[in-house]
C-alpha cells in the first residue's frame, strides 16, 4: 500500500487590539452585558454608512508587513452576502478582490530545520456577533448577542503547505507569536481573539496532486486544530485504503467529543456573491503611511531566538523561553545592558525570575525589580560576592523592599566568605562535630561530603562559597584517610 | 431568454424569497430578458480597461479609534421580534 501524506492549510482569524470596531464607535471590550455595545451601524439598520477605523487598517498592514506580504496599495472591501442570525446586515464587509496584503510567508522552526510556508493573503474583516445556546435543554429557540458584530478581524490565509500535525501546529505557534510581538492581536483563545479553520486532503507522499479538500470549522484553539486533524488523517486514511472517495465538504469539530461531523448542507454550494462594498471608496495607503507602518514591525520571535543563539551563545532552549514573550526578550536584553554575561541572566531570567512571575501569574513587566537591578544582583553572584543561594533570598528581599541589592547585601551581612583562612577553622569544628559523616567518608561513600558541606553552610549562615568549601573538605578528609 | 426554473430557485432560495409556481414563470421570463439586455454590453470592447470599484471618485474617509456612545440596549432590541435575557430570541440554530 502506498504511504499518504496529508496537506493541510489554515485560515487564521485574529481579532485586531482596537478600542473600538471597524466601522463604528462602539467598543470591543469583551466580556460585557449582551447587546450593550451595539450601535445602529453594528445593528444593520437601514440608512447607516460604515465609518473606517484607521487603527484596524494600521494593525492588519503592520500584521501583512511582518509576514512579507506584497501589499495592495489602492486596497477595497467586498460584501459577502450569507444568511445567518449573527450577521444582522445579511452580509459581511471583507476583502476578496483585492486583499490588503498577497503573497507572503512565514518561516516556522520544524524538526528537521526552518521551513518556509507561503502566505497566500491577510485581509481585513468584520466579526460576526455570537450565538448563545438557550439554557434549557430541547428549547426551540438561539439567543444573540450583537457586542462582537463589527471587531476588526484580520484573516491571514496559507497556502496549503503543510503536511503535518506537527507542522500545523508550529506554523500556529509562529504566528500567534508574530501577532503578539506585532502588538496586533491579544490572542486570547478563551475569549475567542484567535480561531482557526483548517482544509485538509491526502496525497500520495512525494507527489504534487492535490485530492478532495474538507475543510473543517469550529477550531476555537490550537488544541481543537490539532485534535481535528489527527482525527481527519486517520479517517480520509482509512476511506482511501478501502478503496473509498472523500467528499468535498465542510465538517464541524466538536472538541467534548473530539470527533467531526459532516455539516448540515444548508445550501447546494455556498454562493456568497462578493461585489464590491458600494457604501465604501476605494482606500489609499499613502507611502508615508506604508513607510510608518513598516518602522513598527518589531524583529520576529524567530530571528530573534536566532540572534540569542549566535549573538550571545545562548542554548537553543534558552533561547527559545526568552523569545516565547516578547516582554521577557526586552527584559532580558535591558538586562544585559546593565550586566553583560548573557548565560548567567538568562539563567537567573529562567530559573528564577520566570518561576516567581509564573507562580504570582503575573507579567514581568509589572515584576518589582526591574531588568537593571537585576543585573546589578546577577553581577554580584558572578564576581563571587554573594553565592547564589544567599541571591536568591536577596531577590526575595528585592521583591519586597524594593530596595537594590547591593544595599541589602551590605544590610544583611551576606558576603560571600571566600577566604580559606577563614573557613578552615570552621571546617575543623564540622568534622570534630559529625564523626558518624566522617567515619562514612573515610569507608568510601564519597557522598558523604554533602552534609558536611550543609553543616558549614549552617555555621556561616550560607555565606560561605560552597565550591570553595567542597574543595577544603574533601582535602581535609582525604589528608585523614592517608 | 427566460432562464430555467432552477435558476429562479436557486436565486430565490439565496435570497431567502418565497415564490409561487406562476412567480416562477414569470421571474424566468423577466431575468431572462434582463440578462439578454446586460448582454449589450459584452460587444464593448474592455480590453486594457482597469475595472471600476466604484462610481464615486475620491477617497475614503476616516476616523480615529476612538470610542463613543453606545445604544442603550433597551432601544437596540425594541425592533426586535423577539428579545429574552438581553438578546435577540430567534428560532433554534441546529448546526
Amino acid at each position: 500500500m502506498i504511504e499518504l501524506e496529508p496537506v493541510i492549510g489554515l485560515e487564521t482569524h485574529a481579532e485586531l487590539l482596537t478600542e473600538s470596531k471597524l466601522w463604528c464607535r462602539c467598543s470591543t471590550r469583551f466580556g460585557q452585558a449582551p447587546n450593550s455595545q451595539t450601535c445602529p451601524v453594528c445593528l444593520g439598520m437601514p440608512g447607516v454608512l460604515p465609518v473606517l477605523n484607521t487603527h484596524a487598517l494600521k494593525l492588519a498592514l503592520r500584521a501583512a508587513l511582518a509576514l512579507h506580504c506584497k501589499i495592495n496599495r489602492t486596497t477595497f472591501f467586498d460584501r459577502k452576502n450569507y444568511y445567518y442570525p449573527d450577521l444582522p446586515k445579511n452580509y459581511q464587509i471583507s476583502q476578496n478582490d483585492c486583499n490588503l496584503g498577497e503573497g507572503g510567508h512565514l518561516d516556522i522552526p520544524c524538526e528537521d530545520g526552518v521551513r518556509r510556508m507561503r502566505i497566500h493573503n491577510v485581509h481585513l474583516e468584520e466579526d460576526a456577533g455570537k450565538n448563545l445556546h438557550a439554557e434549557q435543554a430541547g428549547a426551540d429557540y438561539s439567543l444573540v448577542d450583537l457586542n462582537r458584530a463589527g471587531t476588526p478581524l484580520l484573516e491571514i490565509v496559507t497556502e496549503p503547505d503543510m503536511h503535518s500535525v506537527e507542522e500545523a501546529d508550529s506554523f500556529m505557534r509562529t504566528l500567534r507569536l508574530v501577532l503578539l510581538y506585532t502588538q496586533v492581536s491579544d490572542c486570547k483563545m478563551q475569549e475567542g481573539s484567535l480561531r482557526f479553520e483548517a482544509s485538509i486532503s491526502m496525497r500520495p507522499a512525494g507527489t504534487d496532486g492535490l485530492g478532495a479538500r474538507v475543510e473543517i470549522k469550529n477550531l476555537n484553539s490550537m488544541r481543537a486544530v490539532r485534535g481535528a486533524l489527527a482525527y481527519e488523517i486517520q479517517r480520509q486514511t482509512a476511506v482511501l485504503k478501502e478503496g473509498g472517495a472523500i467528499a468535498q465538504e465542510t465538517r464541524l469539530w466538536d472538541e467534548v467529543r473530539e470527533r467531526s461531523a459532516r455539516m448540515r448542507t444548508k445550501e447546494e454550494a455556498q454562493d456568497y456573491r462578493y461585489f464590491p462594498e458600494p457604501d465604501l471608496l476605494p482606500f489609499e495607503i499613502d507611502r508615508e503611511m506604508l513607510e510608518r507602518v513598516q518602522a513598527s514591525v518589531p524583529e520576529m520571535p524567530l530571528e530573534r531566538r536566532h540572534r540569542f543563539c549566535e549573538g550571545f551563545g545562548l542554548s537553543e532552549y534558552d533561547a527559545t523561553v526568552l523569545t516565547d514573550q516578547r516582554e521577557v526578550a526586552d527584559y532580558f536584553e535591558a538586562a544585559l545592558g546593565a550586566h553583560d554575561a548573557p548565560k548567567s541572566v538568562a539563567n537567573w531570567i529562567i530559573n528564577e525570575v520566570l518561576r516567581e512571575v509564573n507562580d504570582r501569574k503575573i507579567s514581568i513587566e509589572d515584576f518589582e525589580v526591574p531588568p537593571a537591578r537585576l543585573a546589578e544582583l546577577v553581577r554580584l553572584t558572578d564576581d563571587g560576592t554573594i553565592n547564589a543561594n544567599v541571591a536568591r533570598n536577596i531577590m526575595s528581599k528585592m521583591v519586597q523592599t524594593g530596595k537594590d541589592a547591593p544595599a541589602l547585601v551590605e544590610e544583611e551581612g551576606v558576603e560571600q566568605i571566600s577566604d580559606e583562612s577563614a573557613l578552615a577553622p570552621i571546617i575543623e569544628q564540622v568534622i570534630q562535630e559529625n564523626p558518624k559523616a566522617v567515619q562514612d567518608y573515610l569507608s568510601g561513600k564519597k557522598q558523604a561530603v554533602g552534609p558536611l558541606v550543609g553543616q558549614v553552610m549552617r555555621a556561616t549562615r550560607g555565606r560561605a562559597d560552597p565550591k570553595l568549601t567542597n574543595r577544603m573538605l574533601r582535602a581535609r578528609l582525604d589528608q585523614m584517610t592517608k | 431568454m427566460p432562464i430555467t426554473r432552477e435558476e429562479v430557485e436557486r436565486v430565490a432560495h439565496l435570497s431567502r424569497l418565497d415564490l409561487s409556481e406562476q412567480e416562477k414563470v414569470k421571474f424566468a421570463a423577466q431575468l431572462g430578458s434582463v440578462l439578454d439586455y446586460m448582454k449589450k454590453l459584452n460587444e464593448l470592447d474592455t480590453e486594457g480597461v482597469e475595472p471600476m470599484v466604484h462610481g464615486i471618485e475620491g477617497q475614503e474617509v476616516v476616523r480615529q479609534d476612538a470610542v463613543g456612545e453606545s445604544l442603550p440596549r433597551q432601544e437596540a432590541l425594541q425592533n426586535a421580534p423577539d428579545s429574552s435575557q438581553g438578546c435577540f430570541k430567534v428560532p433554534r440554530i441546529i448546526e
